[in-house]
């Protein structure tokens, strides 16, 4: 199956780099100490809502919901003129086809979970039904879980194998990753299960579902960053990052575009290589656009809620 | 306006490259200058008061960000510092030898607290100064100053608990040279063990930064401390001479160069002072390769970039198992580009202005060396501001034990990089120092961190961190290192002396 381009020599897992916990918690903060101000911050503003993937992900779903979110999705906020629109819309895979249809011709993606989200304990044979219908649907991107069980018993060959085989049955579809990282226990297998994701095939990884707390942290996004700049010196290829959950804030969001600028740099300064998965950041984010056009703060009335 | 359609084929993985010249860019976010009074001119602090210079001779500070002229400073001569000291020694016998403990204390804690209270202030002084970045300054000098003199004002009235069974006396007048480095909070380290163990100070800060300590002498004014219990003398090194060869002097406590710190030992050996001396460094820092990498690099960067590398410790010998070279000697260079040099004011800068002309010179003298002895050199591409004197962090790679720039203290942002193979290798290279002040060892392993340290012969010896500081852990060197602790209940020793309790 595997020409002789797509060759990847697979590490043993076991023996990903090790994390220091104290280091990572102390250059995390160190990020944050970057001052962000005038038109730096309205750039990064902007960017950051172009980054987002506008997310609902309930059991009390409808077309309706959906079709607000993504009306929001192409219009954040209307009132005032050059503000950009998200990257996508983030759905569970019933409503993959509401949201296409939605967003038409827009260029804003559909983003679908799937694999049993968000537990991931189903049969892989159902994990990959899941996947087809959701891509049949329509999705641009697929958002997998991992098997946390089997990471932590140390299967990671049987983790790895289903990563893969979820690849292959998206087809064109984009594959995000979800480590669900609040559910790993440490640095040292956060770094691991993204190895684990990227050797496998994913083009982006992923902190959270969003279900579990903690969701994403700057420190282990910063593990993830890290590791995906080793991967792409070792084998060339890029990989994005989505930290998901937990990013509610303008400020918050800010600090970690400035941990990508001076982690990968300028390539993954996009929406097609970096992503927020955040429901509420973006009325906070456009808040602070209105503000830095009109240098006043505005109700929370004016900003939709969706 | 969606997505940014980017197709990325992979690229073979020897060529790609991060590129840290991004679009999206800091915006410049100066410290508001307004918070710190800087005076015309600064005379002499004696016996509580300011004191024209009896040469009646001042010399100028600048800020080295722009190389303008920020205030005008007395010069001292021998006439002021036996002003100075008869001063100190008045107010030993007469107040502060004989005050309760507690009492003394409470000054010291009302230093602590007047610091913090214009801990604003200080920063930018500092900054505007010495060139360190506001960033240090604000985070580090300030906040580890106060804690300094929080920690001493402690101990002030538990001296019997620290020495049990022991009756500890102090020495009487201590004067105390510091350096250019980390200016205030030198002073805070001379300063406060001082005075809690009851002695009074003639304290003369460098040259080319005596602002923070004259504002230090202003706190001290206003916090009431009796006349003559801190008198501070600003000039060079002739100030510094007079003081080391007054009479009056029980105790020098010295923070500088190696060479200077030769030169007082020769100066008071026959003498009956007593002596602290804390001197240059060449730290190695060690990684093996079972190191978490990533943090290490970060380590190793702020352990030699920090305060634009003039810290006596800094770690500027690098040592990375050979197995592990390439790959770290890529991060560093990584890494350096995303370090921002510039106006040390501005609140984003990591690396700031070197603090003198003089300084910048032997840098240069240095990585001229470093070329000359073939080693490979790789500097940040970062621009310079054109004023100032400024130096980009710059790296040393194939360096050899022999080279110079592995020997000798630089004092500035050059990292010197050596490979070994075990750990007995790198211990020997290590230890092959004249220095012995600190060292850093990276590794996953607990038992070897234990091995490493207890063979190492430096004063500090940093586990999987670097450059770290607290008011209660001892800080001094082995051989040309200097000797003397301070810091910590070892940091009261040099202060007092002890005789069994009857």
């Amino acid at each position: 199956m595997a020409t002789a381009k797509s060759l990847l020599t697979v590490p043993d897992f076991a023996l990903s780099p090790r994390i220091d916990q104290v280091g990572v918690e102390e250059r995390a903060a160190r990020f944050t100490t970057r001052s962000i101000k005038k038109e730096s911050k309205l750039n990064g503003l902007k960017l950051v809502l172009n980054m987002i993937d506008l997310t609902t992900l309930e059991g009390k779903d409808t077309d309706g919901k959906v079709k607000q979110l993504c009306y929001k999705a192409i219009h954040p906020h209307d009132a005032v003129p050059g503000i950009p629109t998200v990257a996508a819309v983030c759905v569970y895979p019933s409503m993959v086809k509401v949201a296409k249809k939605a967003l038409g011709d827009s260029g804003i993606r559909v983003a679908s979970v799937a694999t049993a989200f968000p537990s991931g304990q189903a049969p892989r044979d159902v994990k990959i039904r899941d996947t087809r219908y959701a891509v049949n649907e329509g999705a641009d991107e697929i958002d997998m879980v991992i098997s946390r069980g089997k990471f932590h018993a140390g299967e990671y060959n049987f983790v790895f194998d289903e990563i893969a085989a979820i690849k292959e049955a998206c087809g064109e579809a984009r594959l995000k990753v979800i480590l669900e990282t609040g559910e790993l226990g440490s640095f040292d297998k956060v770094r691991r299960a993204s190895e684990i994701a990227m050797y496998a095939g994913a083009d982006f990884i992923k902190t959270s579902t969003g279900k579990i707390q903690p969701a994403a942290t700057m420190p282990v996004t910063l593990v993830m960053l890290e590791a995906i700049r080793d991967f792409y010196y070792k084998t060339g290829r890029m990989v994005g990052m989505k930290p998901a959950g937990g990013i509610s804030k303008s400020k918050l969001a800010l600090h970690y575009l400035v941990m990508v600028k001076e982690v990968l740099g300028e390539d993954w300064l996009n929406n097609e290589w970096f992503r927020f998965g955040a429901s509420s950041l973006a009325n906070d984010v456009l808040m602070q656009i209105v503000k830095e056009h009109t240098g006043l703060y505005q109700s929370g009335n004016y900003f939709s809620v969706d | 306006m969606a997505v940014t359609k980017k197709k990325a084929a992979p690229k073979k993985s020897n060529t790609v490259k991060l590129k840290f010249d991004t679009s999206w860019n800091y915006a410049p976010a100066p410290e508001s200058k307004s918070a710190a009074t800087i005076h015309k001119q600064y005379d002499l602090f004696i016996n509580g008061e300011w004191q024209k210079p009896s040469g009646k001779k001042y010399f100028d500070t600048i800020n080295p960000a722009t190389e303008e002229k920020l205030s005008e400073v007395a010069m001292a001569n021998e006439a002021d510092t036996n002003k100075a000291v008869t001063a100190a020694r008045n107010a030993y016998e007469k107040v502060w030898k004989k005050m309760p403990a507690k009492e003394r204390g409470k000054y010291i804690f009302r230093i602590a607290r007047m610091i913090q209270e214009k801990a604003r202030e200080l920063a930018v002084i500092e900054t505007l100064d010495g060139g360190k970045p506001i960033r240090e300054s604000r985070d580090f000098d300030v906040p580890t100053a106060a804690n300094h003199f929080f920690y001493y004002a402690g101990w002030a009235d538990k001296l019997e608990y620290a020495f049990p069974n022991r009756q500890a006396s102090p020495l009487g007048v201590a004067g105390q040279i510091i350096p250019w480095n980390f200016p205030l909070l030198m002073a805070a380290w001379k300063i406060a063990p001082a005075l809690a163990t009851g002695n009074t100070v003639v304290l003369k800060p460098a040259e080319t930064t005596p602002l923070t300590a004259l504002k230090l002498a202003e706190i001290i004014q206003e916090a009431d401390l009796p006349p003559g219990v801190v008198n501070i003398l600003t000039g060079a090194g002739e100030t510094g001479a007079s003081i080391v060869n007054h009479p009056g002097i029980d105790k020098i406590a010295f923070t500088g160069s190696t060479e200077v710190g030769k030169l007082i030992q020769r100066a008071i050996a026959g003498t009956n002072k007593k002596a602290t001396l804390e001197l240059g460094g060449k730290a190695a820092n060690i990684i093996f390769e079972d190191a978490p990498i990533d943090q290490a690099v970060e380590g190793v960067i702020n352990g030699i970039f920090f305060n634009q590398g003039h810290v006596c410790c800094a770690g500027s010998r690098l040592y990375v198992q050979e197995s592990i070279a390439k790959q770290v000697i890529r991060k560093l260079r990584d890494r350096i580009e995303t370090l921002i040099v510039g106006d040390p004011i501005d609140k984003n800068t990591d690396i700031g202005a070197i603090n003198s002309k003089q300084q910048l010179d032997t840098i240069h003298k240095y990585l001229n060396i470093g070329k000359k002895e073939g080693a490979e050199m790789y500097e940040s591409s970062c621009p310079l501001p054109r004023k100032g004197y400024f130096c980009r962090p710059t790296i040393f790679t194939n360096v050899a034990q022999s080279s110079r720039i592995a020997q000798e203290e630089i004092f500035g942002p050059v990292l010197a990089v050596l490979t070994f193979r075990t750990d007995d290798e790198v211990i020997e290279k290590a230890n092959n120092s004249p220095y012995g002040l600190s060292a850093g060892v990276w590794t996953d392993k607990g038992s070897k961190i234990f091995n490493m340290t207890k063979r190492m012969r430096a004063g500090v010896v940093w586990a999987n961190t670097f450059n770290k500081f607290d008011p209660s852990s001892p800080f001094g060197g082995y051989k040309e290192s200097g000797f003397g602790r301070e810091g910590g209940l070892h940091g009261l020793m040099p202060y007092i002396n002890l005789t069994h309790q009857s």
